[in-house]
């Protein structure tokens, strides 16, 4: 499989002694989706920063399309749509403006870059918003035409920063679909989330980056079957009813559960079957959960196992 | 998302550097015109201000400053012309610090595109923006007396010369707008650049009305020369020297361009 993105022992330090990427390095087969995963502040946009050619590294080297970002940033630019956070759209202009415009700068002639604004608006459910200025428009459908102004020349390399951030369930179900849709036309996908959930929907691999390095890399389901796992939480009345629940599972259980005051969180490796299962043994010991919640793993967890502690959530990303 | 495809990709014109970056640089004076026309209020109450100068200096002051062979109210518009087009530019400091902040310079980064583009977009447009500003401030200036004492030629001279000018100064607030933090400091920091250049100048009393120190600054900083040459192709007069005061203009903006292009580009390049 060739690469359509490579990154080697890229670094950034920023103001001196902010140190933003520490050697972060992986590769991106053709036509597959790379999840960028961490919370804020791990180096994530930094790295697509580094991508897209909008920052210098201080050491490391990157390809896109077997194009160096740093030497041939001109010619990187011309194969890449780049959507996010970071890269906004015109408030000022109307849909269809802001369309024209960055075809335009993609050096499509006037005539193509209305044509093919007028054919994104449309593929992206925006016609009747089309003349419309953007600040007007929905936090989703301005996400819609951030991802639209990084398809007008078809790139064969998309780098989506933290697509759904900040979106409503069905938008960001409508992202998804964009995405999948690009995928199988045959675009590279790379992109940044801090949710495990969508990674694990989107990519065929995850990249899991914290403090500007990667701590773990792999297929969604061999990530989450080292790193996390489905889990039953359950709240008792009190300390005692949940240690006397604990004792029940403990020894016999597919993996150790764990005691958190009056809470009991217990691992489901199994399926829907060992909830039941969990379920009826403390029905037949005539204990009651007072509460009871079944969680997916989140990106805390796997950040929990992966570095024994929990993801920082800070603010600022330079 | 509809049932539609993608559109099929257009294929990029091949033209030669310096048609691309002309080509970029009017795309993105077109869009800041078009954003000017959008928020129609900003530019109604960023001309609010100079007619406000105008009439403040023409009733307030005026009354108070003597000046030797013209009427104070012509001797006051080349002052106001050239403090409207210098405070004009601080809008071109404002718009790129708020296209940095709002990420849209990152966007145009990761574009196949001219680097210069984005700044002679800016600093175009907001010419365009001051050849309506200057009209406006002329009308005004009839309504409350003004008069070309040379001719409407010179008038015009004048008016071309204001605007070359503008556009090489708005080229330090380029600067200026991708070093400030945000677009509020990009503001505040214009005030201690723009207030001594314009006040301590020729441009409303007679420097021959100040302390010889203050005098010797009035009599040589470019904005002082700029008035004088705005002054001389308006009204003319013995000892005008016109003909001095606009080689020398035109010599300070190309100082401006020097300077100020190669390190706004060069700001524009790191900037983030």
């Amino acid at each position: 499989m060739t690469a359509a993105i490579e990154a080697e022992g890229l670094t950034k330090t920023f103001g001196g002694d902010v140190r933003a990427l520490n050697g972060v390095g992986f590769s991106v087969g053709k036509g597959t989706v790379l999840g960028l995963l961490g919370p804020n502040g791990a180096g994530k946009t930094t790295t697509v920063r580094v991508l897209t050619t909008t920052l210098i590294p201080d050491s490391g080297w990157a390809r896109v399309n077997g194009l160096d970002v740093v030497k041939d940033a001109n010619k990187v630019r011309a194969s890449i749509g780049l959507a996010g956070q970071y890269a906004a759209v015109d408030e000022n202009l109307t849909g269809r403006e802001n369309l024209r415009m960055v075809g335009q700068l993609f050096q499509l002639s006037r005539k193509d870059a209305s044509r093919v604004a007028d054919e994104l608006l449309e593929h992206f459910n925006l016609t009747e918003a089309a003349n419309r200025p953007s600040k007007t428009y929905s936090g989703g459908m301005r996400r819609r035409l951030d991802i639209a102004a990084a398809l007008v020349v078809r790139p064969p390399v998309l780098f989506l920063d933290e697509p759904t951030t900040g979106l409503d369930p069905n938008s960001r179900t409508a992202v998804w679909q964009v995405v999948e849709d690009l995928v199988e036309n045959g675009t590279t996908v790379l992109l940044t989330t801090q949710y495990l959930e969508e990674a694990d929907r989107l990519a065929d691999n995850i990249v899991v980056v914290d403090r500007g390095a990667v701590i773990a890399e792999g297929t969604p389901s061999k990530l989450k079957s080292t790193l996390g796992e489905t889990v039953l939480d359950l709240g008792f009345a009190d300390t005692t009813t949940a240690a006397s629940a604990i004792n029940l599972f403990k020894g016999s259980w597919s993996a150790p559960p764990v005691l958190d005051g009056t809470m009991v969180e217990l691992p489901i490796d199994a399926g829907p079957s060992q909830v039941m299962i969990a379920l009826r043994t403390l029905d037949e010991a005539g204990i009651a959960p007072t509460t009871m919640t079944l969680r997916e793993p989140s990106l805390d967890d796997v950040f929990l196992s992966l570095t024994g502690r929990r993801a920082e959530l800070e603010e600022a990303e330079a | 998302m509809s049932a539609t495809v993608l559109p099929q990709a257009a294929a990029p014109m091949k033209r030669s550097k310096l048609r691309r970056s002309i080509g970029d640089s009017i795309v993105l004076t077109e869009r800041n015109l078009l954003a000017y026309l959008r928020i129609p209020d900003q530019l109604f109450f960023s001309s609010v201000q100079p007619i406000m100068f105008v009439l403040l200096f023409r009733y307030v002051f005026g009354g108070a400053i003597a000046t030797p062979g013209m009427s104070y109210v012509n001797f006051l518009m080349a002052g106001i012309f050239v403090q409207t087009v210098l405070f004009g530019s601080v809008s071109t400091s404002v718009g790129l610090a708020e296209d940095l902040h709002k990420g849209l310079i990152e966007r145009f980064r990761s574009l196949p595109m001219a680097r210069s583009a984005v700044l002679f977009g800016r600093t175009l447009a907001d010419s365009v923006r001051n050849v309506f500003v200057l009209i406006l401030i002329t009308i005004v200036g009839f309504l409350v007396g003004f008069r070309i004492g040379t001719s409407f030629g010179l008038y015009l001279a004048a008016f071309a010369l204001l605007i070359f000018f503008a556009f090489a100064f708005s080229w330090v607030f380029a600067y200026i707008g991708l070093s400030a933090s945000n677009s509020e400091t990009a503001q505040l920091m214009a005030f201690p650049i723009l207030f001594p250049l314009t006040f301590a100048s020729t441009a409303f009393v007679p420097a021959s009305s100040m302390p010889p120190w203050l005098r010797w600054f009035a009599e040589h900083q470019p904005v002082s020369i700029m008035v004088n040459a705005t002054r001389g192709l308006m009204q003319g007069g013995p000892g005008a020297n016109t003909g001095h005061w606009v080689m020398l203009a035109i010599i300070w903006s190309f100082i401006f361009l020097a300077i100020f292009i190669p390190l706004s580009v060069w700001r524009y390049r790191r900037v983030g």
